[in-house]
């Protein structure tokens, strides 16, 4: 009896362990054929880079579209940032009195982590679901099959230009984030206290080096090249119909945010090791 | 008469189910074809397939006397400029006013011939009757006027062989008869041949050369439109009545 039920409980479980195993390998599967696909894309995006015709003309207007109708966005948040951080961190600075140190704190945490990591999410946010539904939607009504039977390449036309354009143009806006939220910081400082504008930044430079500098705007390439691939190949390899459109955008932002992570944490870890 | 395209034993299958079973029918110069048949029997598949976009499982597309599956990209695209493709939607692009949409196409010719691509852009426009549109974006046309500028964007380039694909549907009967009276002088002016396809019995009598009907991928008819309206075959005859 207590064999046949042994018997009974381990079919059970066997026939509803399957179903599971069959979606974890599933789910596995997808994911590595997802990176494969993304990967192949990206070294075509290297091939095409270097071979003439170069589409000049659309990168420039891809790059006035990615990066210079963001600034507002990213100079408001900027400013925001700053001065949040600032008021935010004097309460602890002075339980410790060192209430003098809040600019070049400040200014650390603005230059090395929070000002590339914050404007590449909001560069996530806005260029990379951009782009993602822009492509869907060009794919959607037929648009790239359009230039294809018109004997332009869409994939340079498309493809090559944005995440160019993304990858030059997200650096520049982090810097600009970067100077316009060290200017948010001297408001918040000033909030509570009487601090000069070339005090200030004579602080902020003077703790500042080139090791704090250098790797911060170096990874911005990274992640302007990551969501721009993102995005384009989300919106390059949307399913058919409004849907399509729908979830290209989302995912462009969605695994572009995450991205940004990953690779912060690994510029994180390979910089600490030099610095 | 000169052969300018032909579809050999052509297959096509998508996830298991197979749309084209091995269709056959060539084209001559200056000819309109017409591909008839329901929703769904593979005619846009047979269309993309024999302007490169998708390639066939088995079987070959011939076009302008080169093989589609044997060509290089920068091969394909040399004869796809000699082929026009104008699309259900039209397919124009959304950030660009027509004029642009025009001049894309045009993109490989020297910048230095602005005055010859100006009068290209002007001479497809005047041949849909939309001369005035030159500066309008797409969302500002309506669905027959897109349908004309795709026309007009398709013709730019003079190709030899035209695809036309559903040229009528979602128009009205009008508009519908217009464009398929535009797609008829386009035949008498530019001596192109065409693939048009469609299941718009209108549109066929008017357009039609020669007919091909398909039904689950595979061609069950052939014949001129007068040819296949009296046919003995029931299920091909109720098309027309």
């Amino acid at each position: 009896m207590a064999i046949e039920l042994k018997i009974k409980v381990s079919a059970v479980s066997k026939a509803v362990g399957k179903p599971f195993e069959n979606l974890y390998i599933k789910t596995l599967r997808g994911f590595f054929e997802e990176i494969t696909r993304l990967t192949l894309f990206t070294f075509r995006f290297f091939k095409e880079l270097v071979k003439p015709p170069y589409e000049v003309n659309e990168f420039l207007k891809q790059a006035y579209l990615i990066g210079y109708k963001s600034i507002p966005l990213v100079v408001i948040t900027g400013f925001i940032m700053g001065l949040v951080l600032t008021i935010q961190s004097r309460p602890t600075l002075v339980e410790f009195g060192a209430e003098s140190w809040l600019p070049a704190m400040v200014a650390i945490s603005i230059i090395r982590e929070i000002g590339p990591v914050i404007t590449a999410l909001i560069f996530a946010g806005k260029v990379g679901s951009g782009i993602g539904a822009e492509l869907a939607s060009m794919k959607a009504t037929e648009q790239i099959d359009a230039m294809e039977v018109s004997g332009i390449n869409p994939f340079k036309y498309l493809v090559v230009t944005r995440i160019a354009a993304a990858t030059i143009m997200l650096p520049v806006l982090v810097i600009l984030a970067d100077a316009v939220s060290l200017y948010g910081a001297y408001v918040g400082v000033n909030l509570k206290g009487d601090v000069s504008f070339h005090l200030f930044f004579l602080e902020v430079f003077a703790k500042l080096s080139f090791t704090d500098v250098l790797p911060a705007i170096i990874k911005t390439f990274f992640f302007g090249f990551a969501v721009g691939s993102i995005g384009c190949y989300r919106g390059y390899h949307a399913s058919q119909g409004t849907e399509g459109v729908g979830v290209a955008s989302n995912a462009a932002v969605v695994q572009g945010s995450l991205t940004i992570f990953i690779l912060d944490m690994v510029v994180v870890q390979i910089t600490s090791l030099f610095i | 008469m000169e052969i300018v395209a032909e579809v050999n034993r052509i297959t096509k299958s998508f996830d298991n189910r197979e749309v084209l079973k091995g269709i056959d029918f060539k084209i001559e110069k200056g000819e309109n074809l017409v591909v008839f048949g329901k929703s769904g029997s593979g005619k846009s598949v047979l269309i993309k397939c024999m302007a490169g976009l998708l390639s066939p499982d088995d079987g070959e597309v011939i076009m302008l006397g080169e093989k589609i599956a044997d060509l290089e990209t920068h091969e394909l695209n040399i004869i796809r400029k000699r082929i026009g493709f104008l699309f259900q939607s039209g397919a124009l692009y959304d950030s660009m006013t027509v004029r642009e949409n025009l001049e894309f196409p045009l993109r490989d010719l020297n910048q230095s011939k602005k005055d010859e691509i100006d009068s290209l852009v002007v001479e497809a426009l005047e041949n849909v009757g939309l001369k005035d549109a030159i500066d309008k974006m797409p969302s500002e046309l309506s669905g027959g006027m897109r349908k004309r500028i795709g026309l007009a964007r398709t013709l730019i380039l003079k190709p030899e062989i035209i695809l036309y694909d559903e040229p009528t549907t979602g128009l009205d009967p009008i508009t519908s008869k217009e464009i398929s009276e535009l797609i008829l002088d386009i035949q008498k002016k530019y001596n192109a041949a065409s693939v048009i396809i469609t299941h718009d019995v209108e549109c066929a009598r008017i357009t039609a050369n020669r007919m091909v009907i398909i039904k689950e991928g595979v061609v069950v008819a052939a014949g001129t439109f007068q040819e296949l309206s009296k046919s003995s075959d029931q299920w091909v005859r109720s098309f027309f009545s």
